[in-house]
């Protein structure tokens, strides 16, 4: 499995891309292939400022629904809307274009964000 | 002891063939090879293949073989003929479900009843303990395996495999005969996807064989193993009933929408208050529905009327492959279960509209 080294990444699958104070946010391939078909995600906080470790949206695979959780604090300032009418995406290109929301943060990432390493130690890949 | 999972014949071919295992019923089964809906798309447009070993199966035979089944099931299994099968469940003596189940009649002394993996054990031990009358019983669970072959193109496919007309095979009917050179396999007129097709019964040390002649007289009509993800999707766009999410040992068969293998015209355990209940009619009733809007319903979601009152509980959801919207069952209060009525499905706090609708709900 792809586990790029520039991401960061959380215990809870989502991985984070920053650039300045702009951080980038979806869920991991590991994620992707746990879940299976993903038919729906739905972010409904663009525009709020989310803690670190609470819900962003929920994304629906065909056999199960699951929280997204914010990987820092910070205000979502996009979704990705393309995945309101492809949410395929997500499994096809999770790094890429499935990514899920773009969040302005204060720059600093929080400590127990995990490496590339550290992540893939974590699922046992 | 519950934590040990069991493994089923082909478990390595399927974890080879891609398989992701997980623990279901006690046993590891395939959930997915590639992809649900793929999965779901291949068995109804063309032919997948289901190994659902891990299913029970218990002879009953002997003169009083007719008896034990009369008193345990709720279906009349005195109607059927030999090679015919019968869905009917177990009622438990509170007015609830101890499983449901497939009895299958070979003779007048013989019969197999096929249950549900989960429930092997507690159904092993209800029969038994019904059994004052002294038929003679088997658990042949774990040496046997089963296959589903579904989808419109089950039966080309495969035809080559065997003298036995498969499309003669009739919905709910079987045959005994030779599989892929394998003699004394069960060929049934069944499944659990609505998409036709058939199952077979064979030994599980001839399992490997019969499995790989059907992939490989399959291969030019694309045949693909399917996994239990696919089978869930694919009952609920038909409304069929799982056991453990839309009926349980609490439900009674009458709210269940089970009236059909309800048969009083003999005497079995409970029938007296199922009678006395199907008099006075039921407060809840399962339903199936369609949402209206974006949204997947997931079992236990509460079921609200239009006023926003809590009126049922979702049991069983997905967003239908075939359809492209979310579908569900569940349980409603009895006024509201009639088709065309508007509902919603409370999703994270927000009432998505649907309506009840007549099964299946997907309709070719």
């Amino acid at each position: 499995m792809n586990f790029p080294k520039d991401l960061k990444y959380t215990n809870d699958h989502e991985w984070v891309k920053v650039e300045g104070d702009i951080a980038t946010i979806g869920i991991t391939e590991f994620a992707q292939r746990e879940l299976g078909d993903i038919v729906y995600v739905e972010v409904e906080t663009v525009g709020e400022t989310i803690a670190s470790g609470e819900v962003f949206g929920t994304v629906e695979a065909v056999k199960t629904v699951s929280d997204l959780f914010m990987p820092l604090e910070g205000e979502i300032i996009e979704f990705n809307e393309e995945l309101e009418s492809a949410p395929e995406v997500v499994n096809e290109d999770p790094y890429g274009a499935g990514w899920m929301i773009k969040v302005k943060f204060s720059g600093e990432l929080p400590a127990e964000l995990l490496s590339a390493d550290a992540y893939a130690e974590l699922i046992g890949a | 002891m519950e934590d040990i999972i069991k493994k089923i014949q082909l478990n390595d071919l399927h974890v080879a063939l891609g398989g992701k295992m997980v623990p279901f019923a006690g046993y590891n089964m395939p959930v997915r090879y590639s992809s649900d809906m793929e999965e779901h798309k291949t068995v109804r447009e063309g032919v997948g293949v289901f190994d659902v070993s891990h299913m029970g199966e218990f002879m009953v035979t002997g003169p009083k073989a007719l008896d034990l089944i009369q008193k345990v099931t709720s279906n009349d299994a005195s109607k059927l003929i030999n090679g015919q099968a019968q869905y009917a469940c177990f009622p438990n003596d509170k007015g609830g479900i101890v499983d449901d189940l497939i009895v299958y009649k070979f003779e007048d002394e013989k019969y197999m009843l096929v249950v549900n993996a989960s429930n092997i054990d507690k159904d092993w031990a209800w029969i038994n303990q019904h059994n004052t009358m002294g038929a003679d019983l088997e658990n042949i669970s774990d040496t046997l395996s089963l296959f589903a072959v579904q989808g419109p193109k089950a039966i080309e496919a495969v035809q080559v495999l065997t003298p036995v007309n498969l499309s003669e095979v009739k919905f709910y009917h079987f045959t005994v005969g030779e599989f892929a050179g394998v003699k004394d396999v069960i060929i049934s007129g069944t499944g659990y996807t609505g998409a036709g097709g058939f199952e077979i019964y064979v030994k599980n040390e001839d399992a490997e064989k019969v499995w790989n002649a059907i992939f490989e007289a399959g291969k030019s009509y694309d045949i693909k193993p399917i996994g239990l993800g696919a089978r869930d999707t694919l009952r609920m766009e038909m409304g069929f009933c799982l056991y453990g999410n839309d009926i349980n040992d609490e439900t009674s068969p009458l709210e269940a929408g089970l009236g059909w293998i309800t048969k009083f015209t003999k005497d079995f355990i409970n029938c007296e208050n199922l009678k006395k209940q199907k008099e006075a009619g039921v407060d809840k009733k399962l339903v199936g529905f369609i949402l209206q809007e974006r949204g997947i319903p997931r079992a236990h979601y509460p079921i609200v009327n239009a006023a926003g009152e809590v009126i049922g509980e979702v049991t069983s959801g997905t967003q239908s492959p075939s359809m492209g919207v979310g579908i569900g069952l569940g349980y409603v209060k009895s006024e509201f279960a009639a088709p065309g009525t508007e509902i919603a499905i409370q999703i994270r706090n927000k009432n998505i509209a649907a309506k009840i609708e007549k099964l299946p709900l997907y309709k070719k």
